[in-house]
């Protein structure tokens, strides 16, 4: 058995408004940060897994991701996977 | 009717439960039956409310983790059965998180938690669960979310406009929600989730009674 660290990002989709992401911008702004343009907040989920090869945990992420991490409707997701 | 039984799911961290079988039994004289979330046997309930309040502390997303409950797994053949089923508030969160409604419940645009009387425009009679308001085209109902701004894309709002799935819109969108989308229902108009609750509207002396029908609909065929 092999062990992975995999890092999850879940993103709000482009098209989704992200209130929390405009409240913290404009604390940015008063906070005296110039320039920022966008910020939009997100989630970051670390697992530790283990399986059969990378393709196996592969197959579990994505599973993961899809059902639970991330709703589709709203969200993005993508991960990076590390072999412990 | 008289052995009509509406089951009350109850989830770690439901808070909307008691109201329901209150207004069920107080006010409209119809026997309900709490459901524990673990349960995965509704052979003796006619109906099903997903009662509003925060399951699984709305980690990860609100509903996320009460739809792999036991009780939501056995709800799909509950559902194709024909048999009625209300989600209100995190109810409804947990109907569009399990795929049984489109869309999802997302946080509200002034990221308040907003506790309010609402108008609402009766928009379709799909499934009858308005169809009793004494021929109101207007109804009054308490809102309370912190996460109840709809969303979803183009084709999903076009299919509710086109099936006529939109069953209630604000008058004045308190959260941000697209089209000003209040509640939906299923395509075979069995299901319903709507933000608003009308277990707090089914009695004068707590400011209106525009609740009862929907509740007393659970018990249509």
């Amino acid at each position: 058995m092999d062990q992975f660290a995999v890092k999850v990002f879940v993103r709000l989709r482009p098209s989704v408004l992200d209130p929390a992401g405009e409240a913290a911008k404009s604390a940015s702004i008063k906070l005296g940060a110039e320039g920022i343009k966008s910020l939009r907040i997100g989630k970051m989920i670390e697992v530790k897994i283990e399986g059969n090869g990378e393709n196996e945990v592969r197959e579990k992420i994505d599973l993961l991701c899809d059902r639970l991490f991330a709703n589709t409707v709203i969200e993005d997701y993508e991960y990076s996977l590390e072999k412990l | 009717m008289d052995n009509f039984t509406v089951g009350v799911v109850v989830f770690p961290g439901s808070n909307c439960d008691r109201d329901v079988s209150w207004a069920l039994e107080g006010c409209l004289d119809i026997r309900t039956k709490y459901l524990w979330h673990e349960s995965s046997d509704l052979s003796d309930v006619d109906a099903i409310v997903l009662p509003g309040g925060f399951s699984y502390g709305d980690y990860l997303r609100c509903g996320a983790i009460a739809r792999f409950s036991p009780l939501i797994n056995a709800l799909d053949e509950f559902v194709k059965s024909g048999k009625r089923v209300l989600g209100i508030c995190n109810g409804f969160q947990i109907l569009t998180e399990s795929g049984f409604l489109p869309g999802a419940l997302t946080a509200n645009k002034n990221l308040n938690f907003i506790c309010d009387d609402v108008e609402l425009d009766i928009v379709s009679s799909k499934g009858g669960w308005f169809n009793n308001v004494d021929e109101k085209q207007t109804i009054k109902l308490p809102i309370a979310h912190g996460e109840g701004r709809y969303h979803c894309d183009s084709d999903t709002l076009k299919k509710l406009v086109d099936n006529e799935l939109i069953a209630l819109r604000y008058k004045n969108n308190p959260n941000g929600s697209s089209f000003d989308i209040a509640g939906i229902t299923n395509e075979k108009g069995n299901v319903l989730g709507l933000m608003p609750h009308p277990e707090r509207a089914c009695d004068e002396t707590i400011g209106g009674t525009d609740g009862l029908f929907t509740l007393k609909s659970l018990i249509l065929k």
